[in-house]
């Protein structure tokens, strides 16, 4: 990078050093009625700068902690700046919790001032207040539907601008003074991590760990400020923040953020994003929706599409590692990149990508291989919220489709004796916030965080995640069960939206389906069955016939594999719901809960062990706005070939 | 007070002046007798619903309020100008708007085209300048389509804004339906059965934009409506219609205790 950063330690001074050296570039647009709209650097300081001096006017104060809870807008963006002006800490929450969720956090962070992007959100923080009486003011961006609500603690973000703008006429110096006295240790932001055990914890991170993480990765990627990246994932999530704050704010790219959740896709592909990061969920729900589309499609584009993936697997990704290739087969790939690859590639919006990244949780290799067999440079990383995200990243031609890359500069990696990983990095966060004990826990005295995750260091030096360590268990044979690896293979089919697979300790593996309304209803209506709904779908004969496929797939290519060649999927079933984060069983990120879940539904579990064929299934549900109702269901129980051991076959 | 009912306490002191007045209105097909001799009001600001069996003449009553069909008999009264055999287009330049029971949307135009299509009467350019894109053309175009895709926005249909509405399913083209009539900036809207064929989620997201429009924009609102649950919810005042003659008038628990209404439409349960 060709400017000069230091001294420059906090997110604030950064801000305003680019509005100083590239006061007309786009730093974020979004889509409002149907128009991109644009804020220059400029805009963007200035907004944030008057906003700061309206949340001091109104009482807001060093060290105070100030919610954000919406979805991404440039306000919300331009809050946390203002917060930090003032050495302030953002704490942004997840738009889809329910209200009680929100407690917690408000209550544990002491949380006084609140930025709420609509009505919908200042509801659920009104219906909380009674119990957070440190909340004293909310702050709503989007005033449709609040012309009646005469609350004392509400005011419109429009008014909090204009009694900034006027408190910085009248004092210009007080923000001047108070982003100096910021520091590199200070805390510069809060985020709490969703947990997939047992309370949630506010993680504390200082603008040194997230600026030198930020800054270290661009730097290696070659990330500048002609870069673009759209704004989609909740910003509560610490990636979401990496991606769209920190490291814009030390690079100087723009970010975009979309219209509304629905229109993401058709968002994605007018911005034509340059640097791109999603979880593996996301994904895998692309490839479904190219999956169900193509089996709309007339023959031949069926045809094609079959015949150029072929090629595209065979060939595509050793094309884009540099790796030699036949003079035929690279023509081949032309032709499928002019007639496939590139018009898929336009589809989802991936055209620009130089950089795709994704982690947060173990992708399967197929779906990997499948991106980047098309000319997408995806690649894996490996971090956390308390690590302030990049631990592991692969570099360019060194993509793997198993491992998360090797150590990024300044890591330090060790493992226990059970496989678990420690990281010690300038990275690492400060502490749980009020929660010493956890701290302890997680952070060892010599500096060194407990990630919980087992793995182990390859060959190449890239780092290879088996699993969570708890979650690590062996069959009753002592065979590595690796829930996470069984489950992504299935997860690759498009029919397949979640798996969980159980085992530890037992003789044989089973597993939990859970079917895509999507691509399952469309083959449905292919094959001329009629269903009424999401129950009635998952409990047919053809669909078990259709999932049996899957399984017998997936233990086709686990008998290939010696040592997990035991962990084939014997039985399953298809879940007569989809598991939820509003019921608590995926976390806010969508990662499976899985000791909850076999709680839960131990019935279901014992069904698939005992060799029963049906199971009865009452269970309690969440709606979203809280109510509590009962589902109940009769479930199938399929059985699955297994195959022998390639081993043992080569043996025989 | 809760939420809810601050909301309708809100909404019961904006009710203002009778804007709307119908008296004595007969309407008739050759030897069938569609409206017999019906007079009401309608005031400002409020949600009045007309409900009945089938056949008691709801639709016709709207399709005269709008002037599709002309009465035989009695007058109309709106903001106290008396008007005789207006026509439709007459009737929406006096601020009425109207969405159709079987949806008259243009099935192969998007829905923004559609949407932009209920601002027709608001445009001044003729022909001509529109066709060379002179001068003030692209200055209305602009203001159509902000207030257009501020419709878009209130009634969350971004994501299928340029999908052709004959793609798009039916709840959804009521709800592109209820954008176009919203896109005329209307005083007075008349819904033509709005819930019609919907689901149990689609009637309270269409109840919702309802009392958002009346809320947010104040447009007076006069809707048919089969769905009792829906009608006893949101109106201020009901009418109730039976073989072309007017039983009942008033508050929605009036009119539900009401002997003839029962007799007639809600019957009792066993």
């Amino acid at each position: 990078m060709s400017e000069n950063l230091s001294g420059l330690d906090t997110f604030p001074k950064l801000l305003r050093h680019h509005a100083r050296v590239r006061p007309q570039r786009p730093a974020i647009r979004e889509k409002d009625l149907g128009i991109w709209q644009t804020w220059s650097w400029k805009q963007y300081a200035d907004e944030a700068l008057a906003l700061a001096c309206g949340l001091a006017a109104q009482g807001f104060k060093r060290g105070e902690h100030l919610a954000l809870v919406g979805d991404n807008r440039p306000r919300i963006y331009a809050a946390v700046a203002a917060a930090q002006c003032l050495g302030g800490i953002p704490v942004p929450l997840y738009q889809d919790a329910v209200a009680a969720e929100m407690a917690f956090p408000i209550q544990n962070a002491e949380i006084t001032h609140a930025v709420a992007e609509d009505q919908e959100q200042v509801d659920k923080l009104l219906e909380i207040l009674p119990q957070c009486p440190t909340l004293k003011r909310i702050y709503f961006d989007d005033p449709r539907g609040m012309r009646h609500y005469a609350q004392s603690q509400l005011m419109s973000y429009e008014k909090l601008l204009e009694i900034g703008r006027e408190a910085m006429q009248r004092d210009p110096a007080f923000l001047e003074a108070e982003i100096a006295q910021g520091r590199g240790e200070d805390t510069a932001a809060m985020f709490f991590t969703s947990g997939t055990t047992g309370v949630p914890k506010g993680v504390v991170l200082t603008h040194a760990s997230l600026i030198d993480r930020a800054r270290v990765v661009a730097e290696w990627e070659g990330i500048t400020d002609r870069d673009v990246v759209l704004a989609f994932m909740p910003p509560a999530w610490i990636g979401q923040n990496i991606f769209s704050y920190a490291q814009p704010l030390v690079t100087g790219y723009c970010i975009c953020c979309p219209e509304s959740g629905a229109t993401v896709l058709t968002d994605m592909r007018e911005i034509g994003p340059s640097y791109y990061f999603a979880p593996p969920r996301v994904f895998e729900a692309l490839l479904t929706q190219v999956a169900v589309r193509m089996a709309d499609a007339s023959a031949l584009k069926r045809w094609l599409y079959q015949h150029f993936m072929e090629v595209a697997r065979r060939v595509g990704a050793r094309i884009m590692e540099g790796k030699p290739v036949s003079l035929g087969e690279r023509f081949l790939y032309w032709l499928g990149d002019l007639l496939v690859y590139g018009p898929l590639r336009n589809v989802l919006g991936l055209s620009r990508v130089r950089i795709a990244y994704t982690g947060g949780e173990a992708i399967g290799p197929d779906l990997f291989v499948f991106y980047r067999s098309l000319g997408i440079n995806l690649k894996q990383l490996y971090g956390s919220t308390e690590t302030s995200v990049f631990v592991c990243v692969q570099p360019n031609g060194q993509v793997k489709s198993d491992t998360v890359g090797p150590a990024v500069q300044g890591v330090e990696l060790r493992f226990t004796p059970e496989r678990e990983l420690l990281i010690r990095s300038p990275g690492l966060f400060k502490e749980y916030f009020k929660n010493p004990q956890a701290t302890a826990e997680a952070k060892d005295a010599q500096g060194w965080f407990h990630t919980g995750d087992a793995g182990y260091v390859d060959a190449d030096g890239h780092l290879r995640i088996i699993d969570r360590a708890k979650d690590v268990g062996k069959l009753a044979d002592g065979t590595l069960f690796a829930p996470k690896y069984l489950e992504n293979k299935l997860k690759f089919f498009p029919y397949i939206k979640e798996a969980v697979a159980f085992g530890h300790g037992r003789d044989k593996v089973c597993a939990f389906v859970n079917i895509d309304m999507d691509a399952v209803g469309n083959w449905a209506e292919r094959n001329n069955l009629a269903y009424t709904g999401y129950t009635d779908l998952a409990s047919r004969d053809e669909v078990y016939a259709l999932l049996r496929e899957c399984v017998e797939k997936v233990n086709a290519d686990l008998a290939e594999e010696p040592e997990i060649a035991n962990s084939q999927i014997h039985r399953f079933l298809a879940l007569h719901k989809e598991l939820d984060a509003d019921d608590g069983e995926l976390t806010r990120t969508r990662k499976v809960r899985r000791r909850f879940i076999a709680e839960k539904y131990s019935s279901l579990v014992d069904a698939l062990y005992d060799g029963k064929d049906k199971v009865h299934v009452e269970a309690q549900v969440k709606y979203e706005d809280g109510r509590v109702g009962k589902i109940s269901a009769d479930l199938r129980i399929g059985d699955a070939k297994t195959f022998a051991p390639a081993a043992a076959r080569k043996a025989a | 007070m809760s939420a809810a009912q601050l909301q309708q306490h809100v909404r019961a002191q904006r009710i203002g002046e009778v804007i709307l007045a119908v008296e004595g209105v007969s309407l008739a097909f050759g030897g069938v007798q569609a409206l017999r001799d019906v007079s009401f009001d309608v005031r400002e600001h409020e949600v009045r619903a007309i409900i009945g069996p089938n056949g008691a003449g709801k639709s016709s009553m709207l399709n005269v309020l709008n002037g599709v069909y002309h009465p035989q008999k009695g007058t109309i009264r709106l903001r106290g100008r008396e008007f005789h055999d207006m026509d439709p287009h007459e009737a929406a330049a006096m601020g009425i708007a109207r969405t159709f029971q079987n949806i008259a949307l243009f099935k192969g135009m998007t829905v923004l085209d559609n949407v932009v299509t209920g601002r027709n009467l608001k445009m001044r350019c003729s022909f001509l300048e529109q066709a060379l894109w002179l001068g003030r053309a692209k200055r209305e175009e602009l203001e159509h389509r902000r207030a257009a895709e501020e419709v878009i926005d209130f009634l969350e249909i971004q994501h299928i804004r340029k999908t052709p509405v004959g793609r798009l399913p039916y709840g959804l083209q009521k709800r592109v339906e209820l954008g176009r009539a919203l896109a005329a900036e209307p005083t007075l809207l008349l819904l033509d059965e709005p819930m019609a064929g919907m689901n149990l989620e689609e009637k309270q997201d269409m109840c919702r934009f309802i009392l958002d429009v009346n809320d947010h924009y104040g447009t007076t609102i006069v809707l048919i409506e089969h769905d009792m649950g829906v009608v006893m919810d949101i109106s201020d005042r009901v009418i109730v219609l039976d073989y072309g003659s007017k039983i009942a008038d008033g508050v929605p628990e009036a009119v539900r205790s009401d002997q003839a209404v029962i007799d007639a439409y809600l019957g009792v349960s066993h």
